[in-house]
Formats: C-alpha cells, structure tokens, sequence
C-alpha cells in the first residue's frame, strides 16, 4: 500500500488501536484464535494489506518462538505506523485482557481464605486439566503429522527422560533441540535417499 | 532482584516456547511454580482457567498477572515486556533473514522438533493438575467436572467464558 493513500484506508493510530482491539477481545482461547479476526480487521475491513503479505507475515512469526499474536500485531503496526504504530497495536492487544486477567485474579485472591472460593478454585481445577490436556494431545498430533509416529515417540520419550528422570531444566533441553534443528543433517540425508529410491 | 526474576521467567519461557503461546504455558509453569515457587500447581492452574475465559492471547495474560502479583504494576509491565518484545524485534531485525530462510527445511524442522517436548510438557501438567483435583476434590468430582468440561469444550464447542462459570458454580456449592 502506497503511504499517501493513508487516508483513503483510514490508516490512522486510533484505527490501528481499534481493528487490534477488537481482533483481541473477540478471540477466545489464547492467541491463535484471534488471527482469523485480525485477517478480517488488516485484510478485509480497512484494507491494510493483501491476503499474501499477511499469509507471508502469519508463516514469519511462526518461524520464532513466544506468542504468535502479538508479534504480528507488533510488525503490522510497526509496518503500517512506524514504531508508534508497533507500540499501538501491542499496547491494544495486550493490555485490556491484561487488566481484566489482573482485577479478576486479584479479586479472587482477596477472598482466598473463604470457603466459597476455595471450592470455586478446586472446581476450576479439571477444567484446567481439560484444556492443557487438549493442548497436549493437539502438540502430540501436529507433531506426529509433521514428522511421523516414530520420530514423535523418540523424542517424546527423549524428553521424558530428560525433563522427568534426569530433572534438567526443559530450556536446556530445547535449545539442544535447536542446535540439532540447525546444524544436523542427518535427516536431509535421509530425505535425499528416499527421494533417490 | 525481583523484578529481574520476572523478566527472566518471562522472557525463558516466551524465548523457547516454539509454537506460539500454548506453547509457553508449561514452560512458564516450570519457571514460576518449580524454580521460582512464586505460585502453587493450584494457583497456576487457576490463571490458566481463568486466563482461558478470558479473550486475547495467553502468553501476555499469564505474564501480567504473575508480574503483577510479585511485582505491582511494574512487574505486570516488565512481565509482558519480557514475553512480547525479544521475539518481536528479532522478527523486526532479523526480516530480511527470515524472509529468505522461511522456506528453508532447518527452519521448518525447528517448530517440528520442539513439539514432542512442549507435548509432553504439556502432558505432565496435565497429570499435576488432575492429581491435585483428585487430592483436593476426591475422584467422583474430578470426573465429572474433567468430562463435562471435555465435552462442554471440545464436543459441543461451548465458549471457555461459560464453562468456567459453570465450574466455579460447580465448585462453589458441591466443594466448599
């Protein structure tokens, strides 16, 4: 997008404030539900950047760790509005759900010692159980779809050995990971033999 | 210095969690309940409960929380910082790089070889959070509570918001 056609996209930092508020506040269940509704708001509604350049921004932020929807606030804004517009776009992604997640908590937390919240806690407990084990299983599965049963299973079991009967710290064991993602080429050799075959 | 802590916890578990923010939540965990002992199993998974009831990204939520909890409003900022800005400027730097390599098979086996490990991360929290459910709450409420939240979630596809209500309703009459 040209820059002097700002003001024919409504390109400006409380549009920018907005379209990431709104994306945040709608996606339920953590950040990767909220890219659809930022697709919407950056592509559809104002028109901000074509479905390439968001598809390209969306596998970039996939390449690095941490949270996916606020790097890609973060480089749309900053893309868009310059460093303003980085701190922008964050700033209305993160902060409101921020604020509640702390007034809620906080409120919790002052009445710790009631019986009532405490059975209100134990309740919420499995709840929790449920969602991170959804999660699990979802890791397991995209694992197993992007490199097969076999590999999942020895590695899976790798890291249990590692994190649970050894008891080394996980980061240690993920940038060992890393290093073998980066510098090995064992698995190239393996694809280029079966591509010969 | 406490509100070095935050930043480190935040920004280890953000720098390594390959996978977006699910991704970040058990190493989190790890950081703040194991190492640190800021919180307990049950106080963490009440943030994430909770933080799943709530709109917007997790990663961010759970950050600003426990920053504020140890660290006023200043370690609620320092914690988000942590969490949002190392991988944001990389992508920001490192753009050239990145657009070139984004293709590249050793780029994309990078996400592919940390999943089993953040699966099984994730796998163990699982256990931790059910046994202390069982331990808390006895076996009979561990399960009705564990089933029906699966299928209000992922069978019916009920919006976290409601099932959390519904499992502090739960909790407020049968477990207090």
């Amino acid at each position: 997008m040209k820059r002097n056609n700002k003001q024919q996209y409504n390109l400006d930092q409380k549009n920018l404030f907005l379209a990431f508020f709104r994306a945040s506040m709608l996606g339920y269940g953590g950040g990767l539900s909220a890219i659809p509704l930022m697709k919407k708001e950056v592509v559809d509604t104002y028109k901000w950047m074509d479905d390439e350049e968001f598809s390209d921004i969306l596998a970039l932020s996939n390449t690095l760790p941490g949270p996916i929807n606020t790097k890609m606030s973060g480089y749309i804004g900053f893309r868009l509005c310059g460093f303003l517009g980085l701190v922008n776009a964050v700033i209305a992604t993160v902060l409101p759900t921020a604020i509640l997640m702390i007034l809620l908590l906080t409120v919790l937390n002052a009445y710790k010692d009631s019986p009532l919240v405490q059975g209100m806690a134990n309740g919420v407990l499995p709840v929790a159980g449920v969602m991170i084990g959804v999660l699990a299983w979802d890791f397991f599965q995209k694992s197993r779809a992007g490199m097969g049963w076999l590999p999942t299973i020895i590695y899976t079991i790798i890291s249990l050995f590692v994190m649970e009967l050894l008891g080394i710290h996980p980061a240690l064991l993920i940038a060992g990971l890393i290093g073998i993602a980066l510098f090995s080429n064992a698995d190239f050799r393996k694809e280029r033999q079966v591509k010969d075959k | 210095m406490i509100y070095w802590d935050i930043f480190l916890a935040n920004f280890v578990a953000n720098l390594l969690g390959y996978g977006g923010g699910p991704a970040t939540i058990p190493l989190l965990e790890y950081e703040v309940v194991d190492r640190y002992g800021w919180f307990s199993t049950q106080e963490f998974s009440e943030m994430v409960a909770l933080g799943n009831g709530l709109p917007g990204p997790i990663a961010t939520k759970l950050a600003a929380y426990i920053g504020y909890d140890q660290g006023g409003i200043l370690g609620a900022f320092i914690g988000v910082f942590a969490s949002v800005a190392p991988s944001l400027l990389l992508m920001i730097a490192l753009l050239g790089v990145l657009m070139k390599y984004k293709q590249s098979p050793r780029v994309k086996r990078l996400t592919k070889i940390v999943r089993p490990t953040i699966a099984v991360l994730l796998g163990v929290m699982t256990y931790d959070f059910f046994f202390h459910s069982y331990e808390n709450a006895g076996l009979g409420h561990t399960i009705i509570l564990g089933v029906g939240a699966f299928l209000c979630l992922e069978r019916w596809r009920i919006s976290p918001v409601y099932v959390v209500a519904g499992a502090l309703v739960y909790g407020a009459i049968f477990l207090a």
